[in-house]
């Protein structure tokens, strides 16, 4: 398991294509079918794949705890703050087109709505690998 | 006047927000979650009096999220029902979160500390979301908010027990949850609507459908099991006896209640009294089981040796006071229960600060080992007893104004029969209460406590229990105040505006 040349050469090819879709599938969310949930899944899955591939130990290395708690907290963040703009622009939580009425630039709401997309995609990548180390843990050091 | 009428989200928003810094700031410095904690409680608390004056003044609040009107967007509805549980549950939260603080460095492990206040506040956003919505799938997403919160705070401590208590919490709250989500899926099926106005409005039309009447099944049940309505109550006892003591406070009184004010909301606002008493007859069935839980509830507790097991099975029946109100369902047994949701709340909460704070010193809840406990801490038991009083129903307490109003609703209806089991009931309440006084007034003193001048307990434990033991009396002489927002929110209940 250790030196299986073709999981390792695989899970390399595929991790930066999955990846990449995760992103697709989170841009597309004020479009089309898609959005945060689904694209942060998505996205937390190549850390999975790596986490089979490579070890926990060598994922943990890219992102520990620390940073899974930066990025949780900072995606909601970002969706409040997207919603508490607008409430800035005298609209009522989220009513985004109020914001891009006020600024008068076209499809702004569009903007924003992926913003606040990306915000919860962010945060339900972290979850997501912050639920596989829990079960991938075999006690020892944890949160 | 905007940040006004931006006030329904923001008792959402913000304390969201208090928990994310709540978070980073635990991985500062732990001492710092505690501050932030406390200040967005207490902002909460004073964003839901002014709401709560608002309504009185200007009639129902609603406010669309992103500006979307229904049935299209979700809204949040505050009218006199759900603003008066509003006020009074963050008035119980906040008065349990000046308590938690030395109750959990004393009994929740200190790595733990950070992720049990997030999780306090996840709690109450979850309760407050429940009690302010006017969306029925809103309502179920902030069920699961609390309920998964609530799972992991009743396995807060270091005992074992503790996780297993959790445990089949988790197992019976899930079902619950499935069940409600199901009812809300039927619901859906029938009308095409996720709103509560607009569902109350269509339903009607479908009241012969077995799908309503599906749906209406699945809620009632799941709710049951979360308000632990009689005979689906099994979660309850361990649940509140093994969590951290300030966890208990807060889950016999805020989440309890509201449990019980969704079930109300379903029953009285989506199904409205014309399909309760006309179609589908259920309200006389609820009185029976009611009269049972008030019954069988005060007898187990009686039998219980633990205090908080003993209050925990007082809860049981004391649900079956406001479920006895829903089965009379008229204007005056509804006030009546409305009214003992505020009442139980406060001397519950009361009772169990008042068995959190003999864990602390005494460290032990077993009665047989608290004997002559009142030489030792006298405000405490002081406290108990004149929440005891409420609770046995003894003027001029709440707990009597309640019982009173229950009762004279029950002879409007003509039950004279469940009026006497309301009067039974509370002879078993005198019944676990006196047990207890008996024990810690005149038990022989031999307990090991040393009889110094020490104090006998932390301030901000004793505050907020003998706060919540005078409001016991205070509200019960004036009894006006709070009817005066009970009555208008009886009568939206029973379709009139």
């Amino acid at each position: 398991m250790r030196e299986n040349v073709v999981i390792r050469t695989v899970s390399r090819l595929a991790v930066p294509f999955i990846q990449l879709f995760g992103l697709y599938v989170i841009a597309h969310g004020a479009s089309g079918p898609g959005g945060g949930f689904q694209g942060g899944v998505a996205f937390a899955a190549a850390f999975i794949l790596m986490i089979i591939a490579f070890g926990i130990a060598d994922v943990r290395k890219r992102i520990n705890n620390r940073g899974i708690m930066i990025f949780s907290i900072f995606g909601i963040a970002l969706y409040a703050a997207v919603g508490l703009l607008s409430i800035l622009y005298a609209g009522n939580f989220l009513q985004l087109n109020v914001i891009e009425a006020a600024l008068g630039i076209p499809h702004l709401h569009g903007i924003l709505i992926d913003i606040a997309e990306a915000g919860i995609g962010i945060t339900v990548m972290a979850i997501m690998i912050s639920i596989i180390y829990d079960m991938a843990d075999t006690g020892g050091e944890s949160a | 006047m905007s940040i006004m009428e931006q006030l329904p989200v923001l008792l959402i928003i913000g304390p969201i927000i208090a928990a994310l810094i709540i978070l980073a700031a635990g991985w500062h410095d732990r001492r710092l979650c505690y501050p932030v904690m406390l200040l967005s409680i207490t902002g909460q608390f004073i964003a839901s009096l002014v709401l709560l004056l608002q309504v009185i003044q200007d009639g129902t609040i609603r406010y669309y999220l992103g500006g979307w009107a229904p049935p299209l967007g979700i809204e949040l509805v505050i009218d006199s029902f759900s603003g008066f549980i509003l006020s009074t549950i963050m008035l119980l939260a906040l008065l349990a979160i000046v308590y938690a603080r030395r109750s959990v460095e004393a009994e929740v492990p200190a790595e733990k500390i950070v992720s049990f206040y997030v999780l306090v506040q996840l709690l109450i956003i979850g309760l407050v979301g429940m009690t302010i919505t006017g969306d029925v799938f809103n309502l179920y997403v902030f069920l699961e908010i609390s309920s998964i919160a609530t799972y992991t705070l009743i396995a807060g401590t270091r005992s074992p027990r503790s996780y297993v208590a959790g445990f089949n919490y988790l197992i019976m709250g899930s079902i619950a949850a499935g069940f409600i989500l199901l009812g809300i899926g039927y619901l859906y099926v029938a009308t095409g609507t996720l709103n509560m106005a607009e569902i109350a409005m269509l339903l009607p039309a479908s009241y012969e459908l077995s799908t309503v009447h599906a749906a209406f099944l699945f809620l009632m049940i799941g709710f049951s099991i979360k308000a632990a309505f009689f005979p689906l109550h099994l979660w309850l006892p361990d649940a509140y006896t093994e969590s951290p003591s300030a966890v208990t406070v807060i889950i016999s009184t805020v989440m309890a209640k509201v449990s019980v004010y969704a079930m109300i909301r379903i029953l009285f606002t989506i199904f409205t009294t014309a399909y309760i008493i006309e179609s589908f007859p259920v309200t006389e069935f609820i009185l029976l089981i009611a009269t049972i839980a008030i019954v069988a509830g005060a007898i187990l507790a009686i039998a219980q040796n633990d205090l908080k097991r003993m209050l925990a099975y007082s809860s049981i029946s004391q649900i079956g006071y406001i479920m006895f109100a829903v089965g009379v369902a008229n204007q005056i047994a509804l006030e009546g229960g409305l009214l003992h949701i505020l009442g139980h709340a406060m001397m519950k909460g009361c009772l169990f600060m008042v068995a959190g704070l003999i864990i602390y010193r005494m460290g032990t809840s077993n009665m047989l080992e608290l004997r002559g406990v009142a030489g030792t801490m006298p405000i405490s038991c002081a406290a108990f007893a004149l929440a005891g009083a409420s609770m046995i129903g003894i003027p001029p307490t709440i707990g009597f104004m309640s019982k009173y109003y229950l009762v004279l609703g029950a002879f409007e209806a003509g039950y004279w029969l469940y009026a006497a089991v309301l009067l039974i009931g509370s002879l078993l309440a005198a019944g676990y209460i006196w047990r207890f006084i008996e024990i810690a007034y005149f038990g022989d003193h031999h307990h090991k406590g040393d009889q110094t001048t020490t104090p006998e307990g932390p301030i901000s434990m004793i505050a907020p229990m003998v706060c919540l033991a005078l409001l016991c009396l205070i509200l019960g002489i004036f009894v006006e105040m709070p009817m005066e927002i009970i009555g208008p929110a009886a009568m939206i209940l029973l379709g009139g505006i």
